[in-house]
């Protein structure tokens, strides 16, 4: 098959899965969410305003206009008013993701190169001592609830050893630096272990194969074989992973920007939460799920361009 | 002539002896056994029944005067160790109620499709496909969001989640296992799609069942951190996940006892699932063998 008609195909399956989204956030957020009457008005309001407010927010219309109606914001991204603060929530996503990416953006480069530089050293390693102990440590870092991490976390380096700072945030560079390197090195350490046995199994997976044992047969050395053949062939699976973490860098740090007061999409949401602010709550599904699909689309192609055995399915 | 043949052991038992018989596993199965001991014992009013109790001053520091006070108290002056304990169950509890959620939905859904193809199997995948485009964390807060506040939307909201990875291995094998002889011969002898489906495939692939609890268990546990820390958790009943959420205003007053014991206590339950994933993999999936 020609790889632009597999690619017009792939983006064409976009809309049923897109629609597909729209449905369960639909069903989520307009028939199984209570009646936001009760979050808006209180208890004592009457009929006609409950009426009221139900024509305001649009409820009173049939639920196939609802629904066209979250579609449409998937495209527009027109995700109306904030119950709690009355802002443009598009204008607050706007806000909020300069500080998020700060911490995100950086994070996310940091720990990849990390992780994958330990997964290659312990796979050239594998099955000695330095494997044993990584693997120990990836199981162990697994293990500790992230929360835990951040919560002790600030407090030790931040409050008990004074080293970082502890709380707040300044726009622009390099002001923002020194309130992002504390929940970096956290979360560095709270996402080191899956990663690092992620990537582990995928370098090995190749490792075992039998083009490596051919290579090594021809007398290639140790080092060649693993980078200019296991590490060629596992950049699929690698790739992947990498390219999918990054509709996930704009919902921020759901734990670590409200702990550190930094007015990021993370903070926003747990704000939305505690508030029972449904629209901004639907605004960061709707956005990151499109993200999501978007990114996806990206991997599939990219794999169409990297991999001439995907141009055959 | 008499040689007895040997009945052959079966996949699970075999696993479970080559569990037994390495050390660092062995440990893990052992641990797990105790908590859920812990969690049947408690759940029976035998241990811990008596956690609301004020025994003490309000962050009284661990001392070693009584049992009950070696981790200290909690602001209401009750046992930390007894909350840890009492939290043990429902730990166990969500743990189990999710797996079994995420195992019925993944298992059932992903052998429709396999078995089934064509429309079923695409309207099947276009459903995982949605789900799986909604980022988890997003999904379950969401979720968890609009069912509010208790025990109903922590199950909802984790096992509602935590199906998709399941589905899609399922459904994989069970195309593999369709096309197998042992189901033609069922065809031969007029077998209806139930029996073929559950008689036949189902013991077949349920090794991916038993690896895939121990990794929702896992999952389920420390997801019900970040539901305590949304304020959508648990309640009426200590959990891990309220009790570290708690501390997050005691450490600052130098009160570490509270996050410490429920750290350790989630830590080690969530280090012996993970290592007995890792060797449930290993012996019940022999494709994997060496990796």
């Amino acid at each position: 098959m020609n790889m632009y008609a597999y690619i017009f195909r792939r983006l064409l399956y976009v809309i049923p899965v897109l629609l597909g989204v729209c449905l369960v956030i639909f069903v989520l957020f307009n028939l199984v969410a209570p009646d936001p009457a009760f979050t808006l008005l209180g208890k004592h309001a009457t009929q006609l305003q409950i009426a009221e407010l139900h024509h305001e927010l649009g409820m009173d219309r049939p639920y196939w206009v609802q629904y066209f109606d979250t579609v449409k914001t998937a495209f527009t991204f027109d995700f109306g008013y904030s119950w709690t603060s009355k802002q443009n929530i598009w204008e607050m996503i706007k806000a909020g993701a300069g500080p998020s990416l700060s911490i995100t953006g950086p994070l996310f480069v940091i720990e990849n190169i990390f992780a994958i530089s330990l997964a290659l050293l312990v796979a050239f390693y594998r099955g000695k001592l330095v494997d044993k102990i990584v693997l120990v440590l990836s199981i162990a870092g697994m293990s500790i609830p992230s929360l835990a991490v951040v919560l002790f976390g600030q407090w030790f380096f931040g409050y008990k050893l004074g080293i970082f700072e502890i709380s707040g945030y300044e726009r622009g560079f390099p002001q923002f630096v020194p309130y992002v390197i504390l929940p970096i090195i956290l979360y560095v350490f709270i996402s080191f272990g899956g990663e690092t046995r992620f990537y582990r199994t995928v370098i090995l997976d190749e490792a075992y194969q039998d083009y490596v044992r051919t290579a090594r047969s021809k007398g290639i050395s140790e080092l060649r074989v693993m980078f200019k053949h296991v590490l060629k062939n596992s950049m699929i699976p690698i790739l992947t992973q990498i390219i999918i973490q990054i509709p996930t860098l704009i919902l921020g740090l759901l734990f670590a920007e409200s702990f550190f007061s930094i007015p990021g999409l993370g903070a926003m949401t747990i704000n939305a939460i505690n508030n029972s602010d449904f629209p901004v709550i639907k605004a960061m599904t709707i956005l990151s799920a499109v993200g999501f699909i978007l990114f996806g689309v990206v991997t599939d192609v990219l794999y169409t361009v990297v991999d001439p055995r995907m141009k055959l399915k | 002539m008499s040689a007895e043949i040997k009945p052959s052991k079966s996949l699970l038992h075999n696993a479970l002896i080559k569990i037994v018989s390495e050390k660092l596993s062995l440990i893990a199965l052992i641990i797990v056994f105790l908590y859920f001991l812990v969690a049947m014992l408690t759940a029976m009013g035998v241990l811990a029944s008596n956690w609301g109790q004020e025994i003490g001053q309000s962050y009284a520091a661990p001392s070693f005067e009584a049992i009950k006070n070696y981790f200290g108290l909690d602001i209401f002056g009750r046992s930390v160790l007894l909350k840890t304990i009492k939290a043990t169950e429902t730990a166990v509890v969500i743990g189990v109620v999710v797996s079994m959620i995420s195992i019925v939905i993944g298992t059932l859904l992903g052998m429709l499709a396999g078995y089934f193809g064509g429309f079923v199997d695409e309207l099947i995948v276009w459903f995982y496909t949605t789900f799986a485009s909604i980022p988890g964390v997003m999904l379950l807060v969401a979720i968890a969001f609009i069912l509010g506040k208790g025990t109903t939307t922590v199950f909802l909201s984790l096992g509602l989640t935590s199906w998709l990875g399941l589905c899609r291995i399922v459904r994989a094998e069970v195309m593999k296992h369709k096309e197998r002889e042992y189901i033609q011969a069922a065809n031969a002898i007029g077998a209806t799609h139930t029996r073929k489906l559950f008689n036949h495939i189902l013991p077949n692939i349920s090794h991916l069942l038993i690896i895939n609890f121990t990794q929702t268990f896992d999952s389920a546990v420390k997801a019900e951190v970040v539901l305590s820390f949304l304020g959508l958790g648990v309640v009426g009943r200590p959990s891990w996940g309220t009790m570290i959420d708690d501390s997050k205003l005691e450490l600052a007053r130098g009160v570490w006892w509270q996050l410490a014991a429920a750290t350790f206590a989630m830590f080690l339950i969530v280090l012996a699932f993970n290592i007995l994933g890792d060797a449930l993999r290993d012996a019940l999936d022999p494709k994997l063998k060496g990796k």
